[in-house]
């Protein structure tokens, strides 16, 4: 299991939990991990917010892109972070700085981007962190759809999920 | 996640009840191909964007939890099925090489393998260099520039001979290469390759996995801790996709994004899939792999020390005996049992290995092994037959060489059986 190590019933409270994720470093092309992950949890719908001062303006998968956390509509319930490491440090401050304006609970690093001291901030100013995970591989796991790629989502289910219509779901059925 | 344990997993990994009927045992999905829920989707799926299946070449519903079974059971990341642990072995090389590359595998091998790695990758321009499993070193000696994987089997066909893992797998390491271990004979019941630095294991699930002599299956797993990029020699794994529009593999699936290449490329390209009949018959077998492991495994030690306490027996090559030479490796890397397949050598030579496969009427006189029943065969009169005398003698297949593979019946059964198949005891 990559570290660091979160219970699956946290992971699934925050993806329960959550309909607005703004997504730091969204990409609009198509054959990048960013566009994928957006295109998948829009797909599952969550309302996703690109953030990406490139393409600022434009728009990626129907969802307008804004410049910065600063610039973001409210509310935003996550901010995924798609930047490396070290970019995650100073983004971590500015969502820390919009937290209360934005409703932001949930700070949320993509996998390989590990930045302790960012999540001890974060943590020190009442958020919840998850580093090193995406959300869309989250989601896949604990739905099961990922089963179907054959990979090992290290849970046992003897539960029958909801799946008619839009795939794989965490609604209980 | 709770730390289930093996057994546990066993039984309950990658499967849920049926999400459209709540049937509690994996149903048999006999489809060839699934509805888009409309054109969006089908391109979101088409380019794996999105979780789904599409044709049942590439992902079946209930191969699926066949190949997350195996993956729990070995602990690593992910799964891939194919129609054969052949099929396996050739998705692996196919998304590892390139033309011109080489690999070193042990000499130690299943014969098939030796066919499939000698002859039939030379049409790929793929090259095999062979080394000794029980030592690291020779593998070492073999590494050259073009080197790209490292292959053993972990307990080796026909048996007996233990690999250094640990050993094999530092050279790997040093080398930059992927470790691949063929882990069909221990099964991940007795023994883990990633817990010993392998990157890949494949397995025929034919065999134990399966254990009831009734498909042909075979699987890969990957452990999720190869660094594909570091070398820029996997470029199957790391440079732009033509096929799914400069999709890179390992950036964008990470742990898992050597079974998600194998499946979408190779498998996809090549067509070795797994029918869904084999993979619901392997899953019900891996629910009882704990139990007839050890049957198997208790059947094994005790045939073994009954035949090298027999006048008959010229020698008994079982790493479970405490006199062998690989007793110390046994208990290093499979200390709850030496597997249940193995060589013994008969004083009477040629004539009383022909006399011992007529002669049985329990063990089956079939080219298989790790089936519920007790499996025997004569490699000098059948197997072997083509080789010369002196390449019989070098792949261990002399005249006078017995391969078991031992059942899971009654012991006190299997030894009569073997007893009065031999014949009278000289004097």
């Amino acid at each position: 299991m990559p570290y660091p190590n979160y219970p699956d019933a946290l992971i699934a409270r925050i993806l329960r939990s959550i309909k607005t994720i703004a997504m730091v470093g969204a990409s609009p092309n198509e054959s990048r991990p960013s566009y994928f992950a957006m295109k998948y949890l829009l797909d599952k719908g969550f309302k996703i917010i690109p953030v990406n001062p490139g393409v600022a303006g434009k728009d990626i998968l129907g969802q307008k892109v804004y410049a910065s956390v600063s610039e973001l509509p409210l509310p935003v319930d996550m901010i995924d972070i798609f930047r490396n490491s070290e970019a995650a440090g100073p983004i971590t401050d500015e969502v820390i700085a919009n937290k209360d304006r934005l409703g932001v609970k949930i700070l949320w690093m993509q996998l390989g981007v590990i930045n302790q001291e960012a999540a001890a901030r974060a943590e020190a100013a009442g958020l919840t962190v998850i580093m090193n995970r995406c959300p869309k591989i989250e989601y896949g796991r604990l739905s099961g759809e990922i089963g179907w790629y054959g990979v090992n989502r290290r849970t046992i289910d003897n539960r029958k999920h909801a799946t008619f219509n839009a795939g794989g779901s965490l609604r209980r059925a | 996640m709770a730390d289930y344990g093996f057994d546990t997993l066993a039984v309950h990994a990658g499967a849920q009840p049926d999400p459209a009927t709540g049937a509690r045992i994996t149903p048999i999905y006999q489809t060839s191909a699934y509805v888009f829920e409309d054109a969006d989707q089908a391109a979101a799926l088409f380019n794996l964007q999105v979780f789904g299946n599409i044709y049942s070449r590439i992902m079946n519903p209930t191969v699926a939890v066949m190949e997350e079974r195996i993956a729990a059971l070995e602990g690593g990341t992910a799964g891939l099925a194919a129609a054969s642990g052949h099929a396996a072995q050739h998705l692996v090389f196919h998304t590892i090489m390139e033309p011109g590359a080489e690999f070193i595998a042990a000499r130690q091998l299943y014969g098939g393998s030796v066919n499939q790695f000698g002859q039939s990758f030379k049409k790929y321009d793929w090259h095999v260099r062979w080394a000794d499993s029980t030592d690291a070193d020779s593998f070492k000696r073999a590494v050259t520039d073009k080197t790209r994987a490292i292959f053993c089997e972990s307990i080796a066909n026909p048996g007996g001979v233990i690999s250094d893992l640990e050993g094999i797998a530092r050279v790997a390491a040093d080398a930059g290469v992927p470790f691949i271990v063929d882990n069909t004979l221990a099964t991940p019941y007795l023994l883990r390759p990633f817990e010993w630095g392998a990157h890949i294991v494949v397995h025929s699930a034919t065999k134990f996995l399966g254990g009831h002599g009734n498909s042909l299956a075979g699987a890969i797993v990957e452990a999720g801790t190869f660094d594909w990029a570091r070398s820029g020699n996997y470029k199957t794994m790391t440079e732009a996709n033509a096929s799914y529009h400069g999709l890179r593999f390992y950036e964008t699936f990470g742990d898992f994004a050597f079974c998600v290449a194998a499946r979408a490329l190779s498998l996809r390209d090549l067509g070795p899939c797994l029918a869904p009949m084999n993979a619901f018959l392997v899953l019900t077998g891996m629910e009882t792999l704990p139990l007839r492991m050890r049957r198997h495994c208790d059947n094994a030690l005790g045939i073994a020390q009954w035949l090298q306490s027999d006048p008959r027996v010229a020698w008994v090559n079982y790493a479970g005996l405490e006199t062998h030479a690989l007793h110390a490796a046994h208990q290093k890397y499979c200390p709850k049992g030496a597997g249940s397949v193995f060589t013994f050598g008969l004083k009477g030579g040629y004539e009383a290995g022909v006399r011992l496969v007529n002669g049985v009427r329990i063990f089956s006189h079939l080219a298989n092994i790790g089936d519920t029943r007790s499996l025997i065969i004569h490699p000098a009169s059948t197997t072997h037959r083509q080789l010369s005398d002196e390449d019989r003698v070098k792949a261990g297949a002399g005249p006078e060489v017995v391969r078991l593979s031992i059942g899971i019946e009654d012991i006190k059964d299997l030894i009569a059986d073997l007893d009065q198949g031999m014949g009278p005891k000289p004097g």
